[in-house]
């Protein structure tokens, strides 16, 4: 018996958000009595901080060098098979959307998507999970031997310790390629926090009139290591890549801290960052609905307001 | 070219959400209906796109539900699709919906699968990649553009920190994300036309079910917003450091 995380890595590096995979599954084999064994593919310096994370081992395979979700399902289901894994987890990434649904069919067996908490095992397996774009919570049996579970980003506190797993190159056979990567690109490495992984947003609308006034917002941003985001609107208009825009037809995030500039919350964006844990929201207008979300609010000016945020952060982390 | 375009039945992005029956099911009490907005939007029109440029296919939608679909079905319909097929059972389970799908779309022949990136109620991302495994053809999630070369697709796809662009031979599964198309709005005539064209009712296949949702809940309120004086940013910064610990 065991628990197999399916880990993505990036430049040698175990991304973010499975590292939390990781610490999750792991505390799941904790609680089952069993080990934690993390999957990966591709090259990783070290064992990429999986071991810091409770997991025992690492399996790499060097072979897979593409995204491909044919070959990824028959890895990791080989990968489980051999280890005796019943609970396999992955991110709720990109990747793990990639892949855990085939894992899953291919396993027969039954899956949640974007858990938030750790399963209750007390009376069969119990998975929370947000559904409605974040405006409700799903309590969902799972009654397969089997489980494949992916984790949102953002929803748990990993544990870190001085732990380091064993590493093993690891192979199974997954047959040709079924697609061939033409072009890749990849966003702005220098300012490139991806959205969904960011613990701290700044995210503008409407509000801001104009896409050349988006100076202000991104040294704002950079004041703290912030993403940077924006309402539907602005993505619609192009004054903003939408790859930026939140909301429910958007990118779910769940970051930290959340700061809404001229943005007056409608209710379809709100279920974008209403995972988000804590709000600031910044209005002119005193009735914007955004308010009745947020933590913190300031009636003002963008134009005014941020600006004397930027140098108020700038200080603070100066005196900190 | 035979494209399959998945759809299902989604609340307005406006509902209220509430639940009844001790809050073991979804509150449909003035719940307005519509397609999935990244199936119809993205799959649907993407699809439709294609089959107007080469001047011939055929792009079929398929849901599984009771009759209660029919209504986003005829939307579909008025939008373009030629014609509709309704799995007659509910849709309770993901892979107990691949599987009915994966099953049509194998006996008649269609040649790729379609479906938008995720619902915007259960939020799953599942049933496409499942139809894929099930008919064992490649499956490109998150797919932003499409552009067919004969039996060749060059398929552009949301990655980890970026994109990338990919190509697939033959068969293939795709899940559709913003940027794939532009929603359509179906006109006069497009309604009148999806009054006579074929829905066709099937009824399921024998598949297990390996999830059940027991109970909702929804996220505890939020206290009221504390607000600060514009004048006075730096109790901002203070509140943040100190009270929510976030920076």
């Amino acid at each position: 018996m065991s628990v197999l995380i399916f880990a993505d890595n990036q430049d040698g590096k175990i991304i973010k958000s499975s590292l939390e995979a990781a610490a999750y599954g792991s505390k799941i084999a904790k609680e089952m009595g069993t080990e934690a064994i993390a999957l990966t593919f591709g090259n990783i310096e070290g064992d990429g901080g999986l071991g810091s994370r409770g997991v025992s081992k690492v399996l790499v395979d060097s072979s897979i060098d593409a995204l491909d979700s044919a070959r990824l399902s028959k890895l990791v289901t080989k990968a489980a098979e051999d280890n005796g894994a019943d609970i396999i987890i992955f991110s709720h990434d990109h990747t793990g959307k990639l892949v855990a649904p085939r894992v899953a069919a291919k396993l027969d067996c039954g899956i949640v998507t974007g858990a938030v908490e750790m399963p209750d095992m007390s009376d069969g397996f119990m998975v929370k999970k947000n559904v409605f774009s974040g405006k409700a919570i799903a309590n969902i049996s799972i009654t397969s031997d089997k489980k494949v579970i992916t984790l949102l980003p953002n929803s748990i506190q990993a544990e870190v310790t001085d732990a380091t797993a064993e590493v093993e190159s690891y192979s199974a056979d997954t047959g040709e390629p079924t697609v061939k990567v033409k072009e890749v690109e990849k966003m702005d490495s220098e300012d490139g926090i991806p959205l969904p992984e960011a613990e701290l947003v700044v995210s503008a609308g409407r509000g801001l009139k104009g896409p050349e006034n988006w100076g202000m917002i991104e040294e704002l941003a950079d004041s703290i290591g912030a993403a940077t985001a924006c309402s539907r609107p602005v993505a619609d208009m192009d004054w903003r890549p939408h790859h930026e825009h939140v909301g429910q037809t958007g990118v779910t995030i769940r970051p930290n801290l959340y700061i809404a500039i001229g943005i007056s919350g409608a209710i379809q964006h709100l279920a974008g960052v209403n995972g988000s844990k804590t709000i600031v929201v910044i209005n002119t207008d005193p009735e914007a609905p955004f308010f009745k979300a947020a933590d913190y609010g300031i009636v003002g000016d963008a134009f005014d307001v941020v600006p004397k945020l930027t140098e108020a952060f700038k200080k603070f982390n100066a005196d900190n | 070219m035979k494209t399959l375009v998945c759809i299902s039945k989604a609340p307005d992005t406006t509902s209220k959400i509430a639940f009844t029956n001790n809050n073991t099911e979804f509150d449909t009490n003035g719940i307005q209906f519509i397609v999935n907005p990244y199936d119809e939007w993205y799959a649907l029109v993407r699809a439709l796109e294609l089959k107007e440029a080469k001047g011939e296919g055929n792009v079929t939608i398929i849901t599984v539900g009771k009759e209660d679909n029919d209504p986003i079905i005829r939307k579909a319909l008025a939008i373009g699709a030629d014609e509709a097929v309704r799995i007659d059972a509910e849709p309770t389970d993901a892979l107990f919906v691949a599987k009915q799908i994966a099953n049509y779309a194998k006996e008649n022949d269609f040649d790729s699968v379609f479906a938008g990136k995720e619902t915007i109620d259960y939020n799953g991302s599942q049933v496409a990649g499942m139809i894929a495994e099930l008919l064992d053809w490649p499956y490109i999630s998150l797919a932003t553009k499409l552009e067919m070369d004969g039996d060749t697709a060059t398929i552009e796809r949301d990655i980890k920190g970026g994109s990338e662009a990919v190509e697939v031979s033959g068969h293939f599964v795709l899940s559709a994300a913003k940027g794939m198309a532009e929603q359509r709005i179906p006109n006069m005539r497009g309604i009148m036309a999806a009054r006579k064209k074929p829905l066709n009712v099937v009824e399921p296949v024998e598949a297990s079910k390996h999830t059940e949702i027991k109970n909702y809940e929804l996220p505890p309120a939020k206290g009221d917003v504390k607000l600060v004086d514009p004048e006075n940013v730096q109790e901002l910064v203070d509140l943040l450091h100190n009270d929510a610990k976030v920076i």
